[in-house]
């Protein structure tokens, strides 16, 4: 059974790959914040419920500088990348059951001028699931970052399936020339070509330079409520049909999964398409999460948009452009959009439902998905209607 | 010798255990009492039976290349004049698999499949590290 709730808000600051936002990580995410609640036509106070993206602030400190000051429902998802799209259901969950009226996600950083992103993550393994796990086996043999971890999926993915570097590259320009279509994207009025992707420097074979998602300054949020309330504000709600998400087993490492493929989206697809009421073939665009291009690749496979094996041919054939049978990131996503963690693909879907994506726009679009990746895989997904 | 700069395991708990063979030259893995399942990284019990006992077992120390990744961009500063270097994963004999690096195979000549077996590495007093390299047979 579909969710009765909505987005009702969304809001973005800039996006910038360049220091001087002049806002701190917080900072960004209140501008973020206030955008979506006026989005919404609702006044700070009327929010009552908010769920931080993990590790990025708290609850607490959004409502003393927002003015929640009836703030009644705080949780964070402690999934990554994967936790906004699967806040969505948590949130639409917490409004239905009256926990809150309105919830706020915001989501942001400044991942370029705080250095935070590019900084290995030797210094706060422990914030990763199974941190003594990677302290202790990876760490020592120089395995240490995340484009290295998802590599040797890549890798094992191009043996079994003959996935290639062109496929992989086939992503990245897609990505790319999405972004020339939106002036917000970092990377609006620099488009790529296949051979520039052929030619950019290697990072962790078989991942470049431009299989690697952008580190940005910025922030976005979007707010949640019932569809009776979402009936009396201004904008065109954004109907959520479902959420889910899940986890690869083992969670915490990597090396040792019988399938090394499977992600959390691995289970929670179906479960979500269950719920929501439709299947894959409904669906009209996907906002992915993007980290890296395999795993946009990746998910498309675990979702069900393709058989495992054929993402590769999915995406050469065009399917992921604009034009094709399932627009992929009309925004330019992670890879050249900006790297908003995830909330910003929640925001170009409801962008695109309420149909305000003027020449990037997907004709006639009615239903969406949006996923999510973080940490070692795990996995959300979030179905998506007028 | 000069200090070792580079990230080390912490040499408490089951994880202490392992690295404590592996300096004395033994790659050694849990391997379940009740059903015989071998399991790597270290866990307090048997996720395929809920068992409780276990015991360390002798690998064969042989295995092969399961997948890698060429480091051409360190990402971890102590790992910067080491680049390129590969982080592989070993798919051994008794069918754990188990992140380590090579040490005698050019980034290049990498395969899955490839024939390796342990090797062991002292890189400090305490710590030695398992790494790989071509099977010798
Ligand atoms: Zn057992």
């Amino acid at each position: 059974m579909s969710t009765g709730a909505c987005i009702v808000g969304i809001g973005e600051t800039e996006y910038c790959r360049k220091p001087g936002s002049g806002l701190s990580q917080l900072g960004l995410q209140l501008k973020a914040a206030l955008h979506a609640i006026a989005d919404a036509g609702i006044t700070p106070a009327e929010v009552d419920g908010i769920m931080p993206f993990p590790n990025l602030g708290r609850a607490e400190e959004f409502a003393a500088n927002l003015g929640c000051t009836n703030l009644r429902f705080a949780s964070t998802i402690h999934m990554g990348g994967a936790a906004p799209a699967a806040s969505l259901g948590a949130a639409a969950a917490a409004v239905e059951a009256g926990l809150a009226h309105y919830v706020l996600l915001p989501a942001g950083w400044n991942g370029y001028s705080g250095s935070r992103a590019r900084q290995t993550i030797a210094e706060d393994v422990s914030s990763i699931p199974g941190g003594a796990i990677a302290r202790d086996f990876y760490m020592p043999h120089g395995f240490t970052a995340p484009p290295q971890w998802y590599a040797v999926m890549a890798r094992r993915h191009m043996h079994e399936y003959g996935t290639t570097a062109e496929q992989l590259g086939s992503i990245a320009v897609a990505m790319r020339t999405h972004a020339q279509r939106n002036p917000r994207a970092v990377m609006h009025g620099r488009p790529l070509t296949l051979e520039d992707y052929l030619a950019s420097p290697m990072l962790a074979d078989p991942y470049r330079v431009f299989d690697c998602c952008l580190e940005t300054d910025g922030a976005a949020a979007v707010v949640v409520t019932t569809a009776e309330r979402a009936r009396d504000l201004r904008c065109d709600p954004v109907r959520i049909l479902a959420s889910a998400c899940g986890q690869p087993y083992p969670a915490d490492e990597i090396t040792n999964r019988k399938d090394i493929f499977q992600t959390g989206l691995t289970i929670a697809a179906p479960e979500a398409f269950g719920r929501a009421g439709v299947t894959p073939a409904d669906v009209d665009f996907a906002m992915i999460y993007d980290c890296f291009t395999f795993e946009l690749l990746q998910q498309l496979e675990e979702v069900g948009f393709c058989p495992r094996g054929e993402g590769g041919a999915f995406v050469e054939e065009g399917r992921i452009n604009l034009g094709g049978s399932l627009p992929v990131n009309t925004h330019g996503g992670l890879l050249s959009e900006a790297h908003v963690l995830g909330m910003g693909h929640i925001v170009e879907a409801v962008k695109q439902l309420r149909r305000e994506c003027g020449d990037r726009q997907v004709v006639d679009s009615e239903v969406g998905v949006v996923t999510g990746w973080g940490d070692f895989g795990d996995g959300s997904i979030a179905i998506l209607a007028r | 010798m000069s200090a070792y700069m580079k990230p080390l395991p912490e040499l408490s708990g089951l994880h202490g255990e392992f690295y404590g063979f592996c300096r004395s030259g033994e790659l050694r893995f849990q391997k379940c009492d009740s059903c015989e399942s071998w399991r790597h990284v270290p866990r307090e019990l048997c996720a395929e039976c809920g068992s409780w006992d276990w015991s360390w077992h002798a690998s064969s120390g042989r295995g092969k290349i399961f997948s890698w990744t060429v480091i051409d961009r360190a990402l971890h500063p102590d790992f910067a004049d080491d680049v390129p270097y590969a982080a592989v994963i070993v798919e051994m004999d008794e069918g754990v698999r188990l992140l380590s690096q090579v040490v005698d195979i050019e980034p290049e000549r990498l395969e899955i499949d490839l024939p390796v077996e342990v090797v062991f590495d002292p890189v400090t007093d305490e710590v030695t590290l398992p790494r790989f390299r071509r099977a010798q047979i």
